[in-house]
């Protein structure tokens, strides 16, 4: 996803003049390098120091320029957060945040480097937009829209080579899911990685004839309520999907929604709110809850849900 | 007792950009800046709420910034070439409001609703909210590293506008401002002065006790800073060094103020205390009637 994401940034300085590119010193690791070799006088490197970058940006922003702020994924969530709220979010400085090496993937630095909160941090924050691509396409299609958007966005990035799951066809509008799959049984409701494994585990489901209904859910704020009660309403039961904590992120997210709007059953896959550990990425996925298998199993905890559940039971009477 | 402000015309005279300092613009000036100390005096006791002793310290800074220096219009408050100033202190808004004010960006009557539910003007600043602020303040620390981020975006474009930052000295206690001074010569933004309001008392106690940051003007000059110090309350040496740092090329420039803490009421001068205290009537009553005689005092 790294160098989908460098060569969507060379794109971008062609097509845009006021786009501009700061980083906290890892440039090399997030593939904004490729930026500054094209466009030296227009990238910032302004050391390791999180909270400088976002401010140095948030000045770059206020005299028309647009500011794409590079950093690991938890240091935006964590030690610059003041900076994010008080200026892009409560100041609206028109800031966007790439945050690399976002949930595991940044895998044998271990659980500082890994970033499981950062959705639930960014997504507490009013005006904040947060997208999360699936693929390297996805990358490329979407970081022109984030840099369109009128406000600050936080764009969450994997470090490594994923599937590619998206054709030319692909054409995600920041704030409306997409139905990839369609099914009656079960929504699974994905974002990121995790989109190409909810795939999966609907392929093996319907072997089985359980139909799953894939959403891919790019934008975690602001959700698609919409989309997401509909699903509710039409399939009776959800599955989350993130690579992130259960607590407060998409999962979190979803569950506001249906709660208030269309309680269903929910069954939501990620990190189960603990700290993880160094170790080869696909294992590290599977160990901590993220797996194909771990999504067939939630479908069909939900599916059991809803089939068990006096409404679902009247509404067969009927 | 001094007139109401809010019963003078909205904007008061301004001295253009490169204006020969004369005698009568400093008396002026000098004037004027008690005058907006008895306006932030109004509004705090009027509000029971603000933070009089930081304001009473940047009078004459920004007096001479608003009045003189800045070039900015109060009709088109997002004008894309305007000077920038970041006001960093932010809990010393209420000395900021008073001059955007009078120099024309909303109307000097809308003060008195100072912190009130529905106003304009918050507790501490926010762009979105008030013409001619130009970024949120109030957690301490931001102002060295957003200014510097607005002299990289003048020098990209190619243009002569000038930033300038508010900073007070407790606020250096913020790591973030280090960061700041080191990004800004490593950029080398001589299109960028950092003022510092050093008026050696914060929230608790007095700098050198809570964190020391003497020998402050070493420390500047150290990360590759231009320092000029002068004293925070003689217009005249804020005119001249705000023309002197126009000439400095290669480095930012700070301008180290020596200023007092409340000044211009002898009970609230260098008192902790009066950082966020909030006068009773008896003492809203002699801080009035001394402000108007140091204000008559530049009358003459």
């Amino acid at each position: 996803m790294r160098k989908a994401y460098g060569e969507a940034l060379v794109q971008l300085g062609a097509e845009r003049e006021d786009v501009v590119v700061l980083s906290a010193d890892v440039q090399s690791s997030d593939f904004s390098y490729m930026f500054e070799a094209a466009y030296p006088k227009r990238f910032f490197n302004v050391g390791i120091a999180e909270p400088a970058l976002v401010d140095v940006a948030v000045g770059l922003a206020n005299s028309g320029k647009i500011p794409i702020a590079n950093s690991f994924a938890f240091l935006f969530a964590t030690r610059a957060v003041e900076m994010v709220r008080t200026h892009l979010c409560y100041g609206g400085a028109n800031v966007k945040l790439a945050g690399a090496y976002a949930g595991l993937s940044d895998s044998f630095d271990g659980p500082t480097h890994q970033t499981v909160s950062d959705l639930a941090i960014l997504r507490s924050l009013p005006r904040m937009t947060i997208v999360v691509p699936a693929d390297p396409l996805a990358v490329k299609k979407l970081l022109p829209k984030v840099v369109a958007w009128d406000g600050p966005v936080y764009f969450r990035l994997c470090r490594n080579e994923v599937p590619e799951i998206f054709t030319g066809a692909y054409a995600p509008v920041i704030g409306k899911g997409i139905t990839l799959m369609e099914g009656d049984d079960v929504t699974v409701i994905a974002c990121g990685i995790m989109v190409a494994r909810a795939i999966e585990a609907a392929r093996q489901l319907a072997q089985q004839g359980v139909h799953l209904r894939v959403v891919e859910m790019h934008t975690i704020k602001p959700l698609d309520t919409g989309l997401i009660v509909r699903c509710a309403r039409e399939t009776g039961a959800i599955v989350t999907a993130e690579e992130h904590s259960i607590v407060g992120g998409l999962g979190g997210a979803v569950a506001e929604c249906l709660s208030q709007c269309a309680p269903v059953p929910l069954e939501r896959v990620g990190v189960n709110d603990t700290f993880t550990e160094s170790g080869p990425y696909n294992e590290l996925l599977e160990k901590y809850g993220m797996s194909v298998e771990t999504i067939v199993a939630a479908a069909q905890r939900a599916l059991k849900r809803k089939q068990e559940s006096p409404s679902h039971a009247a509404s067969e009477v009927v | 007792m001094i007139s109401s402000l809010a019963d003078q015309a909205s904007t008061a005279h301004v001295y253009p950009y490169g204006a020969p300092h004369t005698a009568e613009m400093i008396a002026d000036l000098s004037r004027r800046a008690y005058e907006y100390r008895a306006q932030v005096l109004r509004m705090v006791y009027g509000r029971k709420s603000g933070h009089i002793g930081g304001a009473f310290s940047i009078a004459e800074i920004l007096a001479c910034l608003y009045f003189h220096q800045l070039r900015i219009d109060p009709t088109n408050p997002t004008w894309s070439d305007r000077d920038r100033l970041v006001f960093s202190k932010g809990h010393a808004c209420a000395m900021l409001y008073t001059c955007l004010a009078h120099r024309g960006f909303f109307p000097v009557s809308e003060l008195p609703t100072f912190r009130a539910l529905n106003s304009r003007l918050q507790g501490h600043p926010e762009p979105r909210k008030t013409p001619g602020v130009e970024v949120a303040a109030g957690p301490l620390g931001h102002g060295v590293a957003i200014a510097s981020g607005m002299a990289l975006a003048a020098r990209m474009d190619g243009s002569s506008r000038r930033v300038y930052a508010i900073l007070g000295d407790g606020e250096l206690n913020s790591g973030v401002i280090w960061e700041g001074m080191m990004t800004a010569a490593k950029f080398a933004l001589d299109n960028l002065v950092v003022i510092v309001d050093y008026n050696g008392v914060q929230q608790t106690g007095t700098t050198s006790h809570v964190m020391p940051t003497e020998p402050i003007a070493d420390k500047w000059a150290a990360f590759n800073w231009h320092v000029i110090e002068l004293h925070g309350h003689s217009v005249a040496e804020i005119l001249d060094a705000l023309d002197l740092a126009d000439e400095i090329h290669g480095r930012p420039v700070v301008i180290i103020a020596r200023t007092t803490k409340g000044k211009g009421v002898s009970y609230m001068e260098n008192q902790p205390a009066w950082h966020g205290g909030i006068p009773d009537e008896k003492q809203f009553q002699i801080a009035l009637a001394e402000l108007e005689e140091r204000t008559n005092e530049w009358k003459a």
